[in-house]
């Protein structure tokens, strides 16, 4: 381990707040899914991807990342921050004009640690299966991770992905799926069932595995486990169960934050529950 | 009019394939996607020399342009090829966001384009590519008129980097450009001298631009025609240059008036210099099954359409 998982959930509060304060500085955005996806975020940047904060974009033996359900792009933007691909100050510019830092995550301005825009739902899988074509072709051993929301697993375009990769044996690839049971207009269970997903994703091929997602010794050692399950053949599909809105109460458990901004009030009452601890922006 | 002979015919998507295969040779990150279309596709010689260069998507196209993205990002250049139809409308926001916005080097590489696909009928003969193409920021849009030129095309296109939409199609046609020529995106060819009206066309329309050539020399016309090969960017200045000499303009094009090359030679006219225009194009239609002559003439895109057009554009110069 390179951080305890005491450092590991301060980095996640402070990712917390930033969220918040993002999403309440612009009045707009989306902190329900950013905050369920915290502790995955800071799992994955600062303790399993091999990584450089030094971007390229096509990252020669380093693992990349890639955010299909892009709308959460505040924890991703924080993370990048805090993990040193930029200054976090610039966080202040979320969703403003002339900033890097646009609603949905685009490398159309440059900013680091993004190789592909996302926001349209749906194509984040089939593009990480692309980059883990090439790195194979390239003979770099590297691994793709790639977060799904779930309810976006209701656009066609990841069933046709998730038909190509264990046929294909694309087995460097770990592909993280938000299983937090909400989406815009209500529960997923209510607006077009997802059922049985590890069933449907083994039945397609996968190597599935489950983790909990708002547990962070749960979320490290689930990553660490499907990083040894790679190159045996199968796609990983890690089916992480979280809570949209964790760590803010008032936001949890409900679909009703997924795009909304809190006021002053609601902003003060969520940083009293996520201590500061590496400096607001 | 100069004098332009064939010796034999072949089909533009066996072009494609040639230019594939040479683009395929001279760089080892070329590689290729198709969607279940190898054999229409003319893929069949780079995926023999280069079969671990070549990935089988199935039908699946949007899965397709979402991996030849991904696959940009570790130094690849992937060709992808289907259809027309399968090549833009179907996969429409998958080529916005994960290609054209994110300006990813992926070559969306379209055969079968237009009415010229013939029996198969109006679900796969899209008339509407060259628009939708068009309109996304930063999409070259190449459109060539012969085998020899969509080889160059395609050649070329891999050695520039950025999207690209490569439009070819089905029906053999008269191979007579050169065989060595040097392809140059967004430069227009001149394929003839003329004073009296421009004829700018392209694709499958070039030869029937140059049948109308002859016929209207016989009239005591005299037709400048400009091959346009690279729809976006367009050549401005041969065209401004053109039409100052000759005062008038008709555009040909196997594809829909609305959204074509005709209409951003008038986007360019309109502003530089207003000229008297005339479209021969098809007229906000959907094919149907036929064969590829019988449907070029019932939907107006004949020789003889081309005759009737540029005689009336030259009576309403002033």
């Amino acid at each position: 381990m390179k951080h305890t998982i005491k450092d590991l959930e301060d980095i996640a509060s402070q990712i917390r707040r930033d969220i918040v304060r993002m999403v309440h500085g612009c009045q707009s955005g989306h902190p329900g899914a950013s905050l369920g996806c915290t502790d995955f975020f800071t799992a994955l940047y600062f303790e399993v991807l091999n990584h450089k904060t030094d971007f390229t974009m096509e990252g020669a033996g380093e693992d990349l990342f890639f955010l299909s359900n892009g709308h959460i792009s505040p924890v991703w933007y924080s993370t990048l921050a805090h993990a040193g691909y930029f200054d976090k100050s610039e966080l202040a510019t979320f969703r403003k004009l002339d900033s890097r830092l646009q609603g949905h995550p685009t490398t159309h301005e440059h900013l680091p640690g993004i190789r592909i825009a996302s926001g349209s739902l749906g194509q984040g899988l089939s593009v990480a299966i692309g980059a883990a074509l090439a790195k194979r072709l390239n003979g770099d051993k590297s691994i793709i991770f790639a977060l799904l929301g779930d309810g976006e697993l209701q656009e066609g375009q990841n069933w046709e992905a998730a038909m190509f990769a264990p046929f294909n044996k694309v087995d460097h690839l770990i592909a993280s799926v938000d299983y937090n049971g909400q989406q815009i207009d209500g529960p997923t269970n209510k607006v077009l069932a997802l059922d049985d997903l590890q069933a449907k994703f083994e039945a397609f091929g996968w190597h599935v595995i489950n983790t909990d997602g708002n547990d962070m010794q749960a979320i490290v050692e689930g990553l660490h486990y499907a990083k040894t399950l790679t190159g045996k053949g199968k796609p990983i599909l890690n089916l992480m169960s979280t809570q949209m809105g964790a760590g803010v109460d008032y936001m949890m458990g409900t679909h009703k934050w997924h795009g909304t901004a809190p006021n002053d009030e609601q902003l003060a009452a969520a940083l009293a529950q996520l201590p500061e601890t590496l400096g607001d922006y | 009019m100069k004098k332009y002979t064939y010796t034999e015919k072949k089909d533009t998507r066996s072009g494609f394939g040639a230019g594939l295969h040479e683009a395929g040779k001279k760089n080892e990150n070329v590689v290729a996607l198709c969607a279940d279309l190898v054999g229409s596709l003319k893929m069949d010689a780079f995926i023999k020399d280069f079969p671990e260069r070549f990935t089988q998507v199935g039908i699946a196209e949007a899965n397709m342009i979402g991996i030849a993205a991904g696959m940009t990002i570790g130094g690849k250049i992937p060709f992808t090829g289907t259809f027309a139809n399968f090549s833009t409308g179907r996969v429409y926001d998958q080529i916005r966001q994960s290609v054209a916005y994110s300006n990813k080097n992926v070559k969306i590489c379209a055969s079968h384009a237009g009415l010229t696909l013939g029996e198969d009928g109006a679900t796969h003969q899209i008339l509407e590519d060259i628009g939708l193409m068009k309109m996304l920021p930063g999409m070259v849009v190449i459109n060539p008129c012969d085998y020899n030129q969509t080889k160059a095309a395609t050649m070329a296109i891999a050695e520039y980097e950025g999207p690209v939409y490569l439009r070819f199609g089905r029906p053999v046609i008269p191979v007579f450009t050169d065989p060595d020529q040097k392809f140059e995106i967004g430069k227009a060819w001149m394929v003839n001298e003329g004073t009296d009206v421009t004829i700018i066309a392209t694709g499958h329309m070039v030869w029937k631009a140059i049948e109308a050539g002859e016929k209207l020399a016989e009239l005591g016309i005299d037709a400048e025609i400009i091959n346009i090969h690279t729809i976006k960017p367009l050549d401005d200045e041969a065209i401004l240059k053109s039409v100052k000499k000759t005062g008038c303009v008709v555009t040909c094009e196997e594809h829909n008036k609305f959204g074509g090359l005709g209409e951003s030679v008038a986007r360019l006219l309109t502003t530089e210099l207003p000229t008297p225009q005339e479209f021969v194009a098809t007229n906000d239609t959907f094919g149907e099954s036929g064969t590829p002559d019988q449907l070029m003439s019932k939907y107006g895109l004949d020789a003889v359409n081309i005759v009737e057009a540029v005689q009336k554009v030259i009576g309403r110069k002033k």
